[in-house]
């Protein structure tokens, strides 16, 4: 049986969230991550994407984080991201318009609008 | 009443209701350098772990000196400087501090044979350029007191984009920052600090190598790689080191605010004080002609 990890989130403005958890999944540039106790030690950056911490309850948060990195150490997970949102405090209706607007002005190039918006979509709703 | 008296009168309450005006600016001032440090703080654990993080990436990378954001140029012939003043006045001299500053180092850079470009945050700045006629790079009005770390990023990104374009095509060397840095309530002092080409890189790799009393960084697994986590570490730092200077200066601004309103509540004080001395006199001098008129009046038909 796994210890507990225990989990930062913070962003440029504020922390975001903190606790102990069983695992944490990240997307990294090449390919998502999952990271149990006694993992090695590991820098690596962050997608726009939904990122998942399972609470030792079983619980899931999600939080949607826009562009950082997270750092792995001695059972101790930081998530660093410009801006990270939780679940409750995004605003669906809101999130839906600018994954609309973003899809509507996206080229082939730059998809990371509308990869923002999918996440922060993706957590609200989950 | 006699017209000395009413005269007294009316700039007493004159000075009342300009007492009511700054006292009330004082508290609300106060309030919001509560609030200001409440921002610098939540901001600073994002800090720590971004230091840590770039110079983990940095002593791990190969050849950190080459890095864009750190070569420095062999012949530098422009700079940005970005300037952070107040979009109010009524914070005593605390815009016109930083635009002094910013004077001795634009005169010190154009004695290095270096031109300058001023990026201008808050509407004090701004006028000061516009009035005597001088182009800046960019002008950033109307979060002042309350910046958010999307108003950093978009100067932050603009003076990136300056610091990586060549100097050949308009492109700046070098980026300084004055700023006011807010230490306590009672003080705040204007700071010029270099951000771009970067030294902080080199300082920190240094003391954690050297002294050997910090714990050395753990042996990261870098993804993808040390060098692409630093590309990618390096414009947040500056992102950054942009946001805790807003943040530091609107802190240092309501402090300004607040001490420049306590001293007109003070002068506001002293005033009605001394106007109401003299308004007593004014009193009783008419009171006093009054009753000799009276008793003159009495004598004259006695006698």
């Amino acid at each position: 049986m796994p210890g507990p990890l225990a989990v930062a989130v913070v962003s440029a403005e504020r922390s975001i969230w903190s606790g102990t958890a069983k695992s944490v999944v990240a997307k990294t540039p090449e390919g998502d991550v999952g990271i149990l106790r006694g993992h090695e030690p590991m820098l690596a950056l962050l997608m726009e994407a939904p990122l998942r911490i399972e609470l030792e309850d079983g619980s899931k948060v999600l939080v949607a984080v826009h562009g950082g990195f997270f750092s792995v150490d001695s059972d101790t997970v930081n998530v660093i991201a410009e801006v990270a949102e939780l679940a409750q405090d995004i605003d669906i209706d809101r999130a839906a318009a600018a994954l609309s607007r973003a899809q509507a002005q996206a080229d082939a190039e730059d998809l990371s609008a509308v990869r923002r918006a999918e996440a922060r979509l993706h957590v609200a709703r989950a | 009443m006699g017209a000395q008296l009413r005269v007294y009168r009316r700039r007493i309450r004159s000075v009342q209701a300009t007492k009511k005006i700054t006292k009330a600016m004082e508290l609300i001032a106060s309030a919001r350098i509560i609030r200001a440090q409440n921002h610098l703080n939540a901001s600073l654990p994002y800090l720590t772990q971004l230091v840590d993080a770039v110079s983990a990436a940095a002593s791990h990378a190969s050849d950190v000196s080459k890095h864009p954001l750190t070569a420095k140029s062999v012949n530098p012939v422009r700079a940005a400087v970005l300037v952070i003043t107040a979009d109010r006045g009524l914070a005593g001299a605390y815009s016109s501090n930083t635009i002094k500053d910013t004077e001795a180092l634009t005169h010190n850079l154009n004695e290095k044979g270096m031109e300058v470009v001023p990026y201008v945050v808050g509407r004090k700045g701004v006028a000061f350029y516009r009035f005597r006629n001088r182009a800046t790079g960019g002008e950033y009005t109307g979060f002042s007191d309350q910046p958010s770390y999307a108003h950093a990023k978009e100067i932050g990104e603009e003076l990136l984009k300056a610091f990586m374009t060549p100097s050949a095509e308009g492109g700046v060397d070098e980026i300084h920052v004055v700023y006011t840095n807010f230490t306590n309530m009672a003080i705040q002092q204007t700071r010029v600090r270099r951000v771009l080409p970067l030294e902080v890189v080199d300082e920190i790799v240094d003391t954690t190598t050297e002294g050997g009393t910090e714990t050395p960084f753990p042996l990261y697994e870098f993804e993808p790689s040390a060098e692409e986590v630093l590309d990618a570490l390096l414009p947040r730092y500056i992102d950054q080191m942009v946001y805790l200077s807003l943040l530091n200066s609107a802190a240092s601004e309501h402090a300004a605010r607040r001490r420049a309103m306590k001293s007109a509540t003070d002068n506001a004080e002293e005033l009605i004080k001394s106007l109401s001395r003299a308004a007593n006199a004014a009193r009783q001098a008419e009171i006093t002609q009054e009753i000799s008129e009276i008793v003159g009046g009495a004598d004259a038909l006695s006698a």
